[in-house]
């Protein structure tokens, strides 16, 4: 996993309460390979029915063309525990989501794939996306500088700061969980250290409840 | 009233505690797994642990089943809808072989919905920790156990070592009183529960169901809340489980079997929370006026009783909220202050891991019976067991005199994975548990209700009170 440490990067406001995993990645697209998955990020909003870019969708406007930030609403990434969601977000380029609330499975599909979900206040964002879309639409696609249309994520500081904030915003995540971005941590070989103590469990459990590893009776 | 005692552990923290085998003082602890299951979508589990070179830690206690996937049509892979679905579904099974764990080909007689099959197979026990790496695992919750959806990563991770790191969730106790009347089910009971409290409204929580309510509802009703606890926000739905469950539960292929029984049915006594345990949050929901739920909207908590009308958007204050229902209506094609049950369908869908159980066929079969559905649909009962069980008693001719189709088991319309999807346009009633926009296919539009309800849609052409249809009801 690449580690998170800190990211100054173009953000891209996404509207819509709710958003679920199904809008992120729709089903059908699910079969792809670990890579392949950016060019479906909000598939069914981003094409028309004849499965050409729509160009008013935010996705598609050229001065957010290499964003790294999404700015979200709440609930975002609810429903389906489909991790490909985040895959489309990572090939998209993808490395921080600030929203008011996450869908639980999503926030941890986020935290194992190298993305950092950031919760800030709900009234905070809503004047974000708003700053950022007017923005955008007031700023040159030719234009060179884009420090308006920026944010500057510090995560050892758990701190989010923009031209917009009046000053740096904190947010928090759980140390554990900040320690594994920051370090790129491999979970799996983290558990692995612990074999002794899950084997010491496993016995136990098993003496208690021999029935929980079980062949089928017939 | 009892007094808060530190001592008094709910269900949850019960079960919770007797599998941490690594806590730390605060964040995540270390969990252990005791029952995996596993499907088609498993393949980046794979592919990521023979990148590794890793293998599976405790094979027997990891279960596969072929459901998202597998055409309805038939029970060959060939059948599916394109060449890459079928090639899914036999990855799947190389990948199955590969494992050495328990395996459920799409041709199995045991094969079924991850969710209606481990309950059926006694795969799903009380007291023990279950995962699966599909949202709707808090299902098994309805049996006592402590099960919920996961993503690949995490899925990998039990795989390699049987544990997963996870943050104990907060406590939300539903408390249920009074008596739910003929009509209403346990698809209503959530529908209600996840309007009032929003589609985040229980995130970052472990439900627990109880209350004097509880005793008059079925295994099916219990299965069908715990569910759906996750479109309310919370990745755990729970129940302390009763005679119904052990009962269920006595002699099923991996239910405790005998000698081990008695030892088990011991420990299961003890799993319901402590009187005077605290809770973060309760919520009360009174049975006794609940009426059969339609949703209106792309969102589980946009549901409203059958007698209700459209909402008007220009009623709410919160900008963002009104925007959202805009949004909904104008995907829905549906104007404000229209009644709900003047609403015309055009197909039906009767299925899921939510409602496909032999007590949600009989429920609808009841309402179809001697009589024609004025809209096509398909009928995908939730495994070959309760396909066999509904075609004991006939109900699979009921539903084909109906005019609907009569197809094997798997996930289907409900997430549209295997090619089952309506055309863009359509308006669905469906048994199912998300109403999201493209869910049943792009342009699609989906209304969720329970079996009783879709099938009286169905007879009728448009959505309809089945209380209005009491001659026909089962209850």
């Amino acid at each position: 996993m690449t580690p998170f440490i800190t990211l100054d990067g173009l953000a891209i406001p996404i509207e819509g309460r709710n958003i679920d995993t199904d809008q992120i990645i729709p089903a059908r697209f699910l079969k792809k390979s670990r890579g392949e998955y950016g060019d479906y990020l909000f598939y069914d909003l981003r094409t028309n029915a004849e499965q050409q870019p729509r160009t008013d969708y935010i996705l598609n406007q050229p001065i957010f063309q290499g964003a790294t930030v999404m700015v979200c609403d709440e609930n975002f990434g609810c429903g389906s525990s489909r991790e490909a969601a985040v895959y489309a977000l990572v090939d998209f380029g993808i490395r921080a989501v600030l929203a008011p609330s996450f869908g639980d499975i999503f926030y941890n599909n986020c935290l194992k794939n190298g993305v950092l979900p950031i919760v800030l206040p709900s009234a905070l964002l809503n004047t974000l996306r708003q700053q950022l879309t007017q923005t955008a639409a007031s700023t040159s696609p030719a234009a060179t500088d884009f420090a308006a249309l920026k944010i500057a994520i510090d995560l050892a500081q758990r701190s989010v700061h923009c031209s917009h904030f009046p000053e740096p915003q904190r947010f928090d995540i759980d140390p554990f969980w900040q320690e594994c971005l920051m370090k790129g941590v491999d979970e799996i070989a983290l558990t692995l250290g612990y074999s002794a103590q899950i084997q010491a469990f496993e016995r136990h459990h098993r003496k208690n409840q021999p029935w929980l590893a079980p062949e089928p009776s017939n | 009233m009892v007094s808060p005692s530190p001592l008094a552990l709910s269900l949850f923290e019960k079960i919770w505690r007797q599998h941490v085998i690594v806590e730390r003082e605060t964040g995540p602890s270390l969990l252990y797994i005791d029952r995996h299951l596993i499907h088609e979508g498993s393949f980046h589990a794979f592919s990521a642990l023979r990148e590794r070179g890793l293998s599976l830690r405790n094979p027997k206690q990891i279960f596969g089943v072929a459901d998202h996937y597998v055409p309805t049509i038939s029970r060959n892979p060939q059948d599916a809808a394109t060449p890459e679905i079928t090639q899914m579904i036999t990855r799947f099974e190389k990948n199955m072989q590969w494992s050495g764990a328990h395996y459920f080909p799409i041709d199995d007689p045991r094969q079924g919905i991850v969710h209606v099959m481990g309950p059926e197979q006694g795969i799903t026990l009380p007291g023990s920790t279950l995962t699966c790496s599909d949202s709707h695992t808090s299902t098994h919750g309805a049996f006592g156990a402590l099960a919920f959806g996961i993503g690949q990563s995490e899925s990998t991770h039990v795989l390699a070592t049987q544990t997963l790191w996870q943050p104990k969730p907060k406590g939300l106790r539903v408390l249920l009183t009074g008596h739910p009347r003929a009509g209403v089910s346990g698809k209503d009971i959530i529908l209600a529960l996840i309007a009032q409290i929003g589609s985040s409204g229980a995130t970052g929580h472990a439900v627990e169901f109880a209350g004097p309510a509880m005793g008059a509802l079925s295994l099916e009703d219990r299965l069908t809340m715990c569910n759906m606890t996750i479109e309310a926000g919370a990745r755990f739905g729970i129940i302390a489980p009763d005679d119904l469950v052990f009962d269920y539960l006595y002699g099923r292929p991996f239910a405790p079997q005998q000698g081990e029984w008695d030892q088990a049915l011991v420990r299961w006594r003890q799993l319901s929370s402590d009187p005077g345990c605290t809770w973060d949050h309760e919520i009360e929901l009174d049975l006794n006026v609940l009426a059969p739920m339609v949703t209106w909207g792309t969102s589980p908590e946009a549901a409203l009783p059958i007698t209700g009308t459209i909402p008007n958007p220009m009623d709410v204050s919160s900008i963002a909220l009104r925007q959202s229902m805009v949004d909904a209506l104008r995907y829905m094609a549906l104007t404000p202050g229209t009644p709900l049950n003047t609403i015309k369908i055009d197909r039906v869908f009767i299925g899921s891991c939510t409602n496909a159980r032999l007590a949600d066929l009989r429920s609808a079969a009841a309402i179809f019976k001697g009589t024609r559905s004025k809209v096509p649909g398909i009928v995908v009962a939730g495994s070959m067991h309760v396909k066999r069980a509904a075609e004991q008693e006939g109900l699979d001719l009921i539903f084909k005199q109906a005019g609907l189709e009569w197809r094997e088991p798997g996930c289907s319309m409900c997430v549209g994975i295997n090619g089952d999807t309506a055309p863009a346009g359509e308006r669905i009633a469906s048994t199912s548990n998300r109403n999201f926009v493209g869910r049943q296919g792009p342009g699609v539009r989906t209304h969720l209700m329970s079996p009783a309800m879709v099938a009286a849609a169905a007879i009728t052409g448009h959505l309809t009170d089945v209380r209005a249809l009491h001659d026909r009801m089962s209850q």
